[in-house]
């Protein structure tokens, strides 16, 4: 018991610590791709002190929902985050939830986040909300089947089983594809959930291309101290899912000491690599227009099924 | 006020009724001989007759609480008298309809049950769309009644009784072909009642139309008798014997209904039909549940088979709640601004601060989000849909994650529909005069809204009490107990059929949910200390802002409007009216929109369909686009490919 609870205290905190990290790290791929020497990759944390410091100012429009709504979000993310493997292969709270689980209380962040957007009257965070919408509405079944695929190949539902179960090689298939299918949808998958170039913009400053930073447009102090963390960690949430879930390969699989200190740096290494390829990625391609997107995230499903296809297929 | 204490009284009875039908051992029956050929009043609790018993006090508890308050509504304009008696009779026929052991009998009092909802729906006669929608639903339901009859004289025939204890063991067992009509005709008959695609074009006519408590009624639990029905028809009379393809007819059924559902209940901008359109959501999501239990009953995977259906009564127990409890809402919001329309909200979880906290939480358990009781089930639902992988067919076991998939999609647009339900209503500014004047509603409403709000996060958080009670509805047609398999950490989690594959500990997540939040306010004050926040009006580029600058309700749907275009059909018009001055410039703006009534235009005009059709269809082949006759050449070829193959 005190093992476990110890153990998700430390999981809190590499979440809480790592996940701005990740998001410096992005902004400086990105700067050196364009030949700026860009801020430093600890940036994030000084602006989150900073923003803590401030004063908020919070509209008068606004009702309970929207001083709320920044710890639902952060709390229900953070959740999120404490259901997936992290450095350790068996999470004591893999009895929690599944992956289901874990997409529906992502979902619930979104669902508070979009009321936040329509409560300060704005026409702006409307906007955002309703793109937010849409934009969760293709991505949702994607997720869900390219996790089955995955599932499937493990008999399981369950993060931790899964990872503990690919990083002991078990019931690795033959035959990858059904895998890089999966791989590929949930990529995707990542990039509009987090909202990354080409579906959303988290550097924009032109509230008509905005989704995400449009329904939080009315935050400031505290409160966007809170949602942007809380963005950071759900960016962290994918990282892990994508590099946990396919190649878990260095997570301690025991609770000793040395397998817990290299499966901590290695998933260190993962998770940046990681950041790095979504910086990349960022400064590869344009944002597709909001109309667009759809096709993408069709392009997602279909790989999804076409992975479960392959599954049942070559298994015969 | 008498009428509804009664009735409030009977509820609370029943509840106790309910309760005692779960917990008895053997079913309870009663058995009252009439003059009439072939009829006896016989009624039987049994475990599903009490479940649903349940379900009916309570939602009927709630209803006649609020219609207390509610009813004021109506002085003046119609008979409360009148209106309290038919409410109560509308209970008993329920009531009776779910604990009927009889065919002859339970026919009577379905028909009374319909009968005495018609006449509530038409409660406010003198207006003319109220008439028509009372029209129309009671051509629909006596056509479904037609259809049940037809289903019960098959059991007849084979049987030689009305009892359905003759319909369980019939003297002669039905022929293949007849158990198949037997299936079909019950689907029909039924699932017009409970509001399948395509048989649920009455609902978002009726369910509005008729006073908020009885809208809660029959959206909460009169569909749901039709459910009852269906389990009982197939698992009970049919034996829980069924080929492949029934249970993959409901299926299918289920995932259109649920899916077609939540799409129409989008573009919904009066807030009752919205909410009739998501009870066909929810009847496809029950019916997913019980479809996938009736395909692992087929190939004898029984285990399944009780999972997949305990996922669908429990969803059913849960949509009662939620659906009665946000109907309640839609009465009050409907109560305080006299307007159903949700483009004239705006602003009220300031005014009416209780209901909006009820409504929320009703929006929050119909959206499926963790920790609510709408969220359990549905997880279970998925759960058994996963569980395909264990079916022998390759098609079942690709269509099951396929209808997962149309779930996940389905429960991200209800979240996307109750956080326009909810955010157009309650938030930002009034956006009406009405909206600006409401005032909270009396107690009476405050406490029925309430206790059903109550009900819905017990159910979400304490799953060891309500599977168990479940699965002794189930352990008859499974011939199995799954309690011990589905429950887990003595009851704090759910762990359907085997730990490796799925877990959930819906009270870990509300315990997890609380914790972190006050985690992000003790990192608040850690880092920042307690800054005061200032309150200022909202930036409105440089001018104030106004209701008119606001997101309406069918701007925040646009999107999904323009990407679902496909189905929603929908036509646009934009008439502007220029200055003289300048052609830049606007004196007037309309805009109109209205999206295609596809069933009612092509399922029920059949007669238009059929005279003006056969011109209009020639006409449509010559669509006059080249790509269009090409595709036309490439279709034939392959069908003339094909025959020559």
């Amino acid at each position: 018991m005190v093992q476990a609870i110890i153990l998700v205290v430390a999981q809190t905190i590499v979440l809480l610590a790592v996940s701005p990290f990740l998001v410096g790290l992005i902004r400086k791929v990105k700067a050196r791709l364009q030949l700026r020497r860009g801020a430093s990759v600890f940036q994030p944390y000084a602006d989150l002190a900073k923003l803590f410091r401030k004063q908020p100012v919070v509209s008068t429009t606004t009702s309970w929902i929207f001083t709320a709504t920044p710890y639902i979000v952060f709390a229900s993310t953070l959740t999120a985050g404490l259901l997936v493997p992290i450095f350790v292969s068996s999470t004591p709270l893999n009895f929690a939830g599944n992956i289901i689980a874990l997409v529906y209380l992502l979902a619930l962040g979104t669902f508070f986040l979009m009321l936040a957007g329509l409560d300060a009257g704005s026409a702006f965070g409307g906007m955002g909300s309703s793109r937010e919408a849409i934009v969760a509405s293709l991505t949702e079944p994607a997720m869900i089947l390219s996790i089955f695929a995955i599932a499937l190949t493990k008999g399981s539902t369950n993060l931790s089983t899964i990872v503990h179960k690919t990083a002991l090689l078990e019931g690795i298939a033959t035959d990858p594809s059904p895998y890089l299918m999966a791989l590929a949808a949930l990529f995707i998958v990542a990039i509009a959930e987090t909202g990354r170039v080409p579906v959303d913009n988290p550097a924009t400053h032109l509230e008509l291309t905005m989704i995400h930073e449009a329904m939080i447009l009315e935050y400031s102090g505290r409160y966007l101290a809170l949602i942007e963390w809380a963005a950071g960690l759900k960016l962290l949430v994918f990282l892990t899912l994508i590099a946990n879930v396919f190649a878990p390969w260095g997570i301690a699989t025991s609770l000793e000491p040395a397998a817990l200190s290299i499966g901590l740096a290695i998933y260190l290494v993962k998770v940046s690599g990681l950041a790095v390829l979504f910086g990349v990625i960022e400064s590869m391609f344009a944002k597709l227009r909001l109309f667009r997107v759809t096709d993408l995230l069709g392009v997602a499903f279909i790989l999804a099924l076409l992975g479960l296809v392959f599954f049942y297929v070559l298994r015969g | 006020m008498i009428a509804h204490g009664l009735a409030a009284g009977a509820g609370l009875v029943g509840i106790v009724l309910g309760i005692a039908g779960l917990l008895a051992s053997a079913p309870l029956t009663l058995s009252l001989p009439s003059t009439l050929p072939f009829l006896t009043f016989a009624i039987r609790l049994d475990p599903l007759a009490a479940l649903f018993v349940l379900a009916i006090s309570l939602v009927g508890l709630a209803a006649s609480i609020y219609a207390l308050g509610y009813v004021t509504e109506f002085y003046g304009r119609a008979s409360i008298a009148v209106l309290g008696a038919l409410f109560n009779g509308f209970l008993l026929s329920m009531t009776l309809v779910v604990i009927a052991d009889n065919g002859f009998f339970f026919l009577i009092v379905w028909e009374l049950m319909s009968l005495l909802s018609y006449f509530l729906v038409v409660t406010e006669h003198e207006k003319a769309e109220v008439r028509y929608a009372g029209l129309f639903y009671l051509i629909m339901t006596h056509v479904g009644t037609a259809f049940i009859i037809l289903a019960f004289l098959i059991f007849f025939q084979a049987g030689g009784s009305f009892s359905f204890e003759a319909f369980r063991h019939p003297e002669q067992p039905l022929s293949e072909g007849m158990r198949t009509l037997a299936f079909l005709m019950a689907l029909i008959g039924f699932g017009t009642k409970a509001g399948i695609v395509p048989l649920h074009v009455w609902l978002p006519y009726a369910h509005p139309a008729a006073p908020s408590h009885i809208s809660a009624l029959m959206s909460g639990v009169m569909i749901k008798t039709a459910i009852y029905a269906l389990i009982r028809v197939y698992f009970d009379f049919l034996g829980g014997q069924f080929p492949w393809w029934w249970g993959f007819v409901v299926l299918v059924i289920g995932a259109v209904s649920a899916l077609l559902g939540v799409m129409y209940a989008l573009m919904e901008h009066d807030l009752k039909s919205l909410l009739a359109y998501h009870s066909v959501e929810n009847i496809g999501i029950i019916l997913l549940g019980i479809g996938a239990g009736m395909i692992f009953q087929t190939y004898g995977l029984t285990e399944f088979a009780a999972l997949g259906l305990l996922a669908g009564l429990y969803h059913t127990i849960n949509h009662a709640m939620f659906k009665a409890l946000l109907f309640l809402g839609a009465g009050s919001l409907l109560y305080a601004t006299h307007t159903r329309n949700m483009e004239e909200y705006g602003g009220l979880l300031r005014r009416m601060p209780w209901t909006g906290v009820f409504f929320l939480i009703g929006s929050v358990s119909i959206s499926a989000l963790p920790p609510t009781n709408g969220f359990v089930s549905e997880w279970l639902v998925f759960q058994s849909l996963f569980l395909s992988f264990h079916i022998p067919t390759v098609l079942l076991k690709l269509m099951l994650p396929l209808a997962a998939a149309m779930l996940a999609l389905t429960s991200v647009l209800a979240l996307t529909c109750f956080a326009k339900a909810f955010g157009i209503s309650f938030l930002a500014l009034p956006r009406s005069s009405h909206a600006r004047q409401a005032e909270e509603v009396p107690i009476t409403m405050r406490i029925a809204m309430g206790l059903l709000a109550v009900v819905c996060v017990l159910l979400g958080l304490a799953p060891m009490v309500v599977i168990p009670m479940l699965d002794r509805v189930v352990a008859p047609f499974a011939g199995m107990s799954i309690e011990g398999k589905v429950l887990a950490l003595d009851g704090w989690a759910l762990a359907p059929v085997n730990v490796e594959f799925s877990s959930l500990s819906p009270m870990a997540l509300a315990l997890l949910l609380i914790a972190l939040s006050a985690l992000g306010l003790l990192l608040v004050v850690a880092f920042g200390g307690l800054v005061k926040q200032r309150y200022y009006k909202t930036w409105g580029c440089g001018i104030n802002l106004t209701p008119r600058m606001e997101y309406t309700a069918t701007g925040f749907v646009q999107p999904i409007k323009r990407v679902f275009s496909t189905l929603y059909q929908p036509t646009v018009k934009l008439e502007t009216e220029l200055l003289e001055e300048s052609r830049y410039f606007a004196k007037r703006r309309r805009f109109e929109f209205h999206i295609e009534p596809v069933f009612q235009k092509y399922l029920y005009d059949p007669v238009v369909a059929f005279f003006i059709g056969m011109a209009e269809r020639l006409r449509v082949i010559q669509g006059g686009s080249l790509h269009l006759y090409l595709a036309y050449i490439f279709v034939t070829l392959i069908v003339l490919l094909l025959f020559a193959v």
